[in-house]
């Protein structure tokens, strides 16, 4: 990315990123634009420089931000109804970090509401256009971060992983998408979906610049207990691996992938053997289950994430309220999009008494079986390769009436959130419609680096 | 009927709110006494989006004192849930409690009387908020929301009476005021009580009531007390005790029905994932227990040498400064202490003394001031004057002897001295009538002639000294 400095003026960065955002209006990637505060950051960083001062390693670098971090610049909306004009006194932790370095916000990004879809279909204020094929989705829930940065209006965005919502819609997009180990970066100050899966991270067009990116916003965060000490190193060369083995999980080949999609992990496969891996396939049932197993959890932390939204104390408020229960009735009944409201319901009875061990319970019980999976596999391989979705970009409105087609979406990208692992979609092939398709690769917890540093050997190599 | 066949059997939970500075999940005020509403809150405690609870570890502290106090089993590993339920007062639509792993287990607490109460578990949780009804409208306070509360919960085979249960209480209020877990103002709230009440002929226990929030010991031993009352009285109409909270109408003294729809309520608990598990190293709860100041029961074994009524021994452990203050005093010299235990119990702890630093007085000075009057160089009105200098907190430098000097208290008993008083009075043309009839053996007359004695010695003067003395010249 181009980071301002004597010669490149940030306010030349920010308008053009301003211009081009205005030209791709029909992407419909933002939520609201930051325009008149971005050109007086620009300003000020150009200042700075002229006076020789110091300015950060994103210096007059234009971002998207995903419309559940906080930040008092604007409103932060979580593409809901709920929080349509919420102007926040906070600044998300990771937002505070790279405008620290000198990244200067541009738009809220779309997504859809409270992070719930892939296809940011569900957002409140309308649907982001996949920025390869106008006629489809951007995928989600970080849509809006994917197309910005796929069209060139910015260089990195930030979003938030909760199954799959960085990298789904990277994959869908052509670009990379960065989900850290669970606890690397801040959640302080971002609008909490599942807080035993969320993760923060970012999207950009290569692994240097989500390198860069990542390795400002991770680092452990008073405000957040479940951050974990800063192990992000500068240098991506300082994290090479070890084994230079990888494994193919090759229950996500066949059954319930498409075919072109299964053909671009093969051929990632061989172009990692190229550039010196060795690549084998492995078999681990129990991911099947995986779905299965987000479904509950994360519902079960959504119902309970978005009962603070009661019309009390900020937000929307229902007109016409005659007593407490239509205060939370209305409100919430208009607050909320019906993808939001299905959570809720599918949450609360998973944590009912006399089903909780039926199902949240049991839940857990896999999600610790599917950990151990994990670890044995880590014993043998550096990493484990497997699609980000299990089809390329699908059509606006395929999926809306049909939610069950709507979570198998998610089949592969939850794998990693569920054992807090850290995952990278790297860009892989198009399909024979020109549509951008992905591949992941999953690790141990805190070898996102090396993660990223293979990516980035197997596309210089191969 | 008779209320003698029917066993009473009473559980409580007790809420004690920690006296942390901060509260439990974020750094703002804990003490809201005086303040304006919503001044102590933060966008944690309100629940803005994206906000997160950070744990107070002072808070667990005091937990683990509170524990300590109660001669509790500490557990090294407890973790937070969520308890789900919609009320304006509780802003994130949960309140972060120990539902299944909670920091304190069980143990026993020996009550004054000897008997004992077992105690089930006590977990570290939130407070809630508070609203006030105004007919058509509700505001809410959240001041208090996200005070760190301690639930207290007692076992089988709980309470057998009213009057053990309010002993059970008031002990409860003890330990924790020793460990100085909390301010303990029960007017404040500070420590509010639930009361499980069933009856029984039969060794299967009855149904229950709950009374909840009850906030002073005699309601709680009131309630009790009715509620067994009416038990018993529906079973010997042959009728069912229904199981149900109840509320408890100090004015009228009956508790009655709540149609509460907290019974019927789905908590749906869940784990809480914003707080990692509390993890702690046997060293640091070792730690905290060389830190605990001496309990109730050990104050009470110690100062059985003293012979003190009951009720003036335990009206002196009320107040954890005034125990340790006679305890240093038993260890200066034990037979000067019994005096400094009746200062306490009759003159300190009068209503209009209680707002008094209790800590200003030494034991030193308490000692040095008991001796005194046992040397005699005070007469016992005197040290009471001076005592209240004490606890005036610009006496603090000044010895009791100081004192004394300055309020021309102390008592003449050089007999030299007195002895040209004396002879003085008793030369003196007005007391003649008076030395004539003792000198007959009327010994009433001696009152006048010592009263003469002690104005002429402007008050300073020991007046069984001056008895003694008076009656050894006249007999010569």
């Amino acid at each position: 990315m181009i980071i301002a400095d004597k010669n490149t003026k940030a306010v030349d960065l920010v308008r053009a990123a301003l211009d081009r955002a205005k030209e791709c209006e029909d992407y419909h990637c933002f939520i609201s634009m930051n325009e008149a505060r971005a050109l007086e950051r620009a300003r000020e960083i150009d200042e700075k420089i002229a006076k020789g001062e110091k300015v950060g390693r994103l210096a007059g670098v234009p971002y998207a931000l995903k419309d559940n971090y906080l930040s008092p610049d604007g409103v932060t909306t979580a593409a809901s109804r709920m929080l349509d004009n919420f102007p926040s006194p906070i600044t998300a932790t990771a937002v505070a970090k790279v405008e620290a370095e000198g990244a200067i916000m541009i738009g809220r990004a779309n997504l859809d509401a409270y992070a719930h879809g892939s296809s940011t279909e569900n957002s409140y204020f309308g649907p982001t256009l996949n920025a390869h094929d106008k006629t489809r989705v951007a995928g989600g829930s970080s849509g809006g971060s994917a197309a910005a940065v796929a069209l060139d209006i910015v260089p990195f965005s930030l979003g938030s992983d909760t199954g799959g919502s960085i990298r789904q819609p990277a994959s869908y997009n052509g670009v990379w998408g960065m989900k850290p180990t669970y606890g690397t970066v801040s959640r302080y100050g971002v609008v909490a979906m599942a807080s035993s899966l969320d993760t923060m991270g970012c999207i950009a067009k290569n692994a240097d610049d989500v390198n860069l990116v990542m390795s400002i916003i991770a680092g452990k965060d008073p405000k957040d207990s479940t951050t974990i000490d800063d192990f992000w190193t500068r240098e991506l060369e300082d994290a090479q691996s070890k084994k230079k083995k990888i494994g193919i999980i090759s229950d996500f080949l066949k059954e319930g992938v498409d075919p072109e999609v299964s053909k671009t992990v093969l051929d990632y496969a061989k172009k990692m053997e190229k550039a010196g891996y060795e690549v084998e396939e492995i078999s681990m049932p129990i991911m099947r289950y995986g779905l299965a197993i987000y479904y509950i959890i994360q519902p079960a932390e959504v119902a309970s994430n978005l009962s603070r939204y009661d019309g009390i104390r900020y937000g929307h408020r229902a007109a016409e309220i005659t007593d407490l229960d239509s205060i939370y009735g209305k409100t919430r009944d208009e607050g909320f999009m019906p993808e939001n409201k299905r959570r809720i319901m599918v949450g609360n009875f998973v944590l009912s008494s006399g089903f909780y061990d039926a199902y949240y319970l049991k839940a857990q019980k896999a999600r610790t079986l599917l950990v151990n999976a994990y670890n044995e596999a880590f014993e043998k391989y550096d990493a484990l390769l497997c699609a980000v979705a299990p089809a390329p970009p699908f059509k606006l409105g395929e999926k809306t009436d049909d939610p069950l087609q709507m979570y198998m979406e998610d089949m592969l990208s939850v794998l990693a959130n569920l054992a807090g692992l850290p995952a990278v979609a790297i860009p892989a092939s198009q399909s024979k419609d020109g549509l951008p398709i992905g591949v992941q690769l999953i690790g141990p917890r805190k070898s996102d680096q090396i993660l990223i540093n293979i990516a980035k050997s197997v596309e210089e190599k191969a | 009927m008779s209320a003698n066949d029917y066993k009473i059997t009473v559980g409580i939970e007790c809420h004690v709110q920690l006296n942390t500075k901060t509260k439990l999940f974020s750094a703002v005020d804990n003490d809201a006494v005086d303040k304006e509403p919503n001044a102590c809150t933060s966008p944690i405690d309100y629940a803005l989006p994206g906000m997160l609870p950070v744990l107070n570890k002072a808070a667990v502290e005091k937990c683990v004192r509170a524990g300590l106090a109660m001669n509790c089993k500490i557990n090294l590993t407890s973790r937070f849930d969520r308890k789900h339920y919609y009320y304006p007062d509780l802003p994130k639509g949960y309140q972060i409690t120990q539902m299944y792993q909670p920091i304190i287990g069980a143990g026993v607490i020996h009550l004054p009387d000897g008997s004992e109460v077992h105690i089930e578990h006590a977990h570290l949780e939130e407070d809630a908020g508070k609203l006030t009804h105004f007919g058509s409208y509700s505001l809410v306070d959240l001041n208090r929301a996200g005070t760190p509360l301690l639930e207290i919960v007692t076992d089988l085979p709980g309470m057998s009476s009213a009057a053990q249960a309010r002993l059970y209480c008031e002990e409860l209020h003890r330990l924790m005021m020793y460990a100085g877990v909390t301010n303990g103002d029960l007017y404040q709230g500070n420590m509010r009580f639930d009361v499980n009440v069933s009856v029984s002929k039969t060794e299967k226990l009855g149904t229950r009531t709950e009374t909840k929030n009850l906030n002073s010991f005699r309601s709680v031993e009131r309630v009790i007390e009715y509620e067994a009352k009416r038990q018993i009285a529906l079973l010997e109409k042959g009728e069912k005790v229904i199981q149900e909270t109840r509320g408890w109408n100090d004015t009228t003294g009956k508790t009655t029905s709540q149609r509460d729809k907290e019974d019927a309520q789905d908590y749906r608990y869940m784990p809480e994932p914003d707080v990692p598990p509390i993890v702690l190293e046997q060293s640091y709860v070792d730690k905290v227990a060389a830190s605990m100041p001496m309990m109730p029961d050990e104050y009470r074994s110690k100062f059985g040498v003293l012979n003190l009524d009951d009720s003036e021994r335990e009206a002196i452990l009320n107040y954890p400064i005034l125990a340790e203050r006679l305890n240093e005093a038993c260890n200066k010299d034990v037979r000067l202490a019994p005096r400094i235990a009746h200062w306490f119990s009759s003159i300190l702890l009068a209503e209009e003394n209680l707002d008094k630093d209790f800590a200003l007085a030494t034991a030193s000075e308490l000692t040095e001031l008991s001796e005194m009057v046992e040397k005699k160089e005070l007469s016992s009105t005197g040290a009471k004057a001076i005592l209240m200098e004490m606890y005036d907190k610009k006496n603090t430098q000044k010895s009791p002897h100081q004192l004394a000097k300055e309020m021309n208290l102390l008592q003449e008993n050089d007999e030299d001295a007195l002895g040209a008083i004396i002879d003085e009075v008793l030369t003196a043309p007005e007391c003649a009538k008076a030395a004539e009839d003792v000198r007959n053996g009327e010994m009433k007359a001696i009152g006048f002639l010592v009263g003469q004695v002690m104005k002429k010695s402007k008050g300073k003067a020991n007046p069984a000294t001056v008895n003694e003395l008076i009656k050894k010249k006249l007999s010569q």
